[in-house]
């Protein structure tokens, strides 16, 4: 079928290569990983690289994506967390990237796969594991057990707070890969409807303005989903981070 | 606005010589201010920009989306954790209906503490929230300190 709304998630090998007997063929979501690693990379070197005292146009926009971030992690971690900023940034950067990437038509988007997204959560959360571990020791567990709860309850409690935790990577994956997902075969279904209703003849074609209308806004609403997913990202990064700077109860 | 100086500052005194660099530091003040005065005039003019409620609308969209996805979570992996663990004791159905049980309850807690209804369980997250609450009330004191 010609707009199959599915068919914009396949991945193609470009370059079949096996190694160890396990497949790590260069995809097209490969290619489109360097192409936003790349591309952001160039941007802010090359827009940064005239160091001016008085920014241009450009210089000023890597300058609010610092400052955008920097106030993220300092508003929500502390001065502490600063130490993590070139994570969150580079995180941040690649998602948003990776999501207006995908708004270009025939473009592959690589946050449109789950496994993409998750080895992202899981690198959050390991980090706040391994970090909260070494820092703290062992009264990093002390995060999962509140204050002022009377003892009866503290075996239940601390099985739910753990599940609480267990289920961050699931949402915070989940909910990137779900909302990019979900645009884009909403706005493929809406745009499909646009030739399946002008064959219909002039009432089709009258008919057709409508998904055609909802096709723009949509377009407008990914837009909007594209950076508010990077930024959600970002913050809950930035707030489990404070989990393992500050696990105190 | 703070950390918007910090950076030309940096690099202004690493490439001139300590002497000019009080005079050139008592210029940008000046331009800050006169820049300050400016952007809250536009401001007030044009509400567009970055006024506190768009921010807050953006804010709220985003917790729009933290909420479902919260709650779902915690419902999946209560399932997820009750089917291994009827898979490996083979205590089927009772693994399943306690975990299930429990995952709505983490569910529920991870919504209503997305949602600030529960406190952040105590402790865990004053130390910054306090910190950011000082760097409200006292901007200009933190500008001068850094």
């Amino acid at each position: 079928m010609a707009n199959d709304p599915i068919q914009q998630f396949e991945i193609s090998k470009i370059l079949p290569l096996e190694a160890l007997g396990t497949d790590i063929s260069f995809t097209n979501s490969s290619l489109f990983m360097v192409l936003t690693v790349g591309v952001s990379a160039a941007f802010l070197i090359m827009t940064t690289s005239g160091r001016g005292l008085i920014p241009s146009r450009l210089q000023s926009i890597s300058e609010m994506c610092y400052e955008f971030v920097a106030d993220l992690l300092r508003s929500s971690a502390g001065s502490e967390g600063m130490k993590f900023f070139p994570l969150v940034f580079s995180l941040f950067v690649f998602i948003l990237m990776a999501n207006l990437f995908g708004m270009f038509p025939y473009f592959f988007t690589v946050t449109s796969h789950i496994i993409v997204t998750a080895a992202l959560a899981l690198l959050v959360i390991g980090l706040v594991l391994v970090y909260g571990f070494w820092k703290n020791g062992f009264g990093f567990l002390k995060l999962f057990v509140p204050s002022g709860v009377p003892a009866v309850l503290i075996p239940l409690i601390v099985l739910i707070e753990v599940m609480s935790f267990i289920s961050r990577p699931i949402s915070l994956s989940v909910r990137l890969f779900a909302n990019v997902l979900a645009g884009h075969i909403t706005l493929k279904v809406f745009a499909g409807f646009i030739p399946m209703l002008s064959k219909l003849g002039f009432v089709g074609v009258v008919g057709a303005l409508l998904p055609l209308g909802f096709t723009v806004a949509l377009t407008a609403l990914e837009f909007l989903v594209a950076f508010l997913q990077a930024y959600v990202f970002a913050i809950l990064t930035c707030m489990y981070l404070n989990d393992a700077i500050h696990p105190s109860h | 606005m703070s950390s918007k100086d910090e950076p030309r500052k940096d690099r202004h005194s690493n490439d001139s010589p300590e002497s000019r660099g009080d005079e050139l530091d008592q210029r940008l003040a000046q331009l800050k201010s006169r820049l300050d005065d400016g952007h809250k005039r536009q401001r007030a003019a044009s509400g567009d920009a970055d006024t506190p409620q768009n921010q807050s609308n953006r804010a709220g969209v985003a917790q729009a989306f933290r909420l479902s996805s919260e709650f779902i979570a915690g419902v999946v992996v209560g399932a997820g954790i009750g089917y291994l663990v009827d898979t490996f004791f083979g205590t089927s159905p009772w693994g399943m209906i306690v975990f299930l049980l429990l995952g709505f309850a983490a569910a529920v807690l991870n919504v209503m503490r997305a949602a600030g209804m529960v406190a952040e369980s105590n402790m865990r997250f004053r130390p910054a929230q306090e910190l950011h609450k000082q760097q409200l009330e006292g901007e200009t004191d933190d500008t001068a300190e850094k």
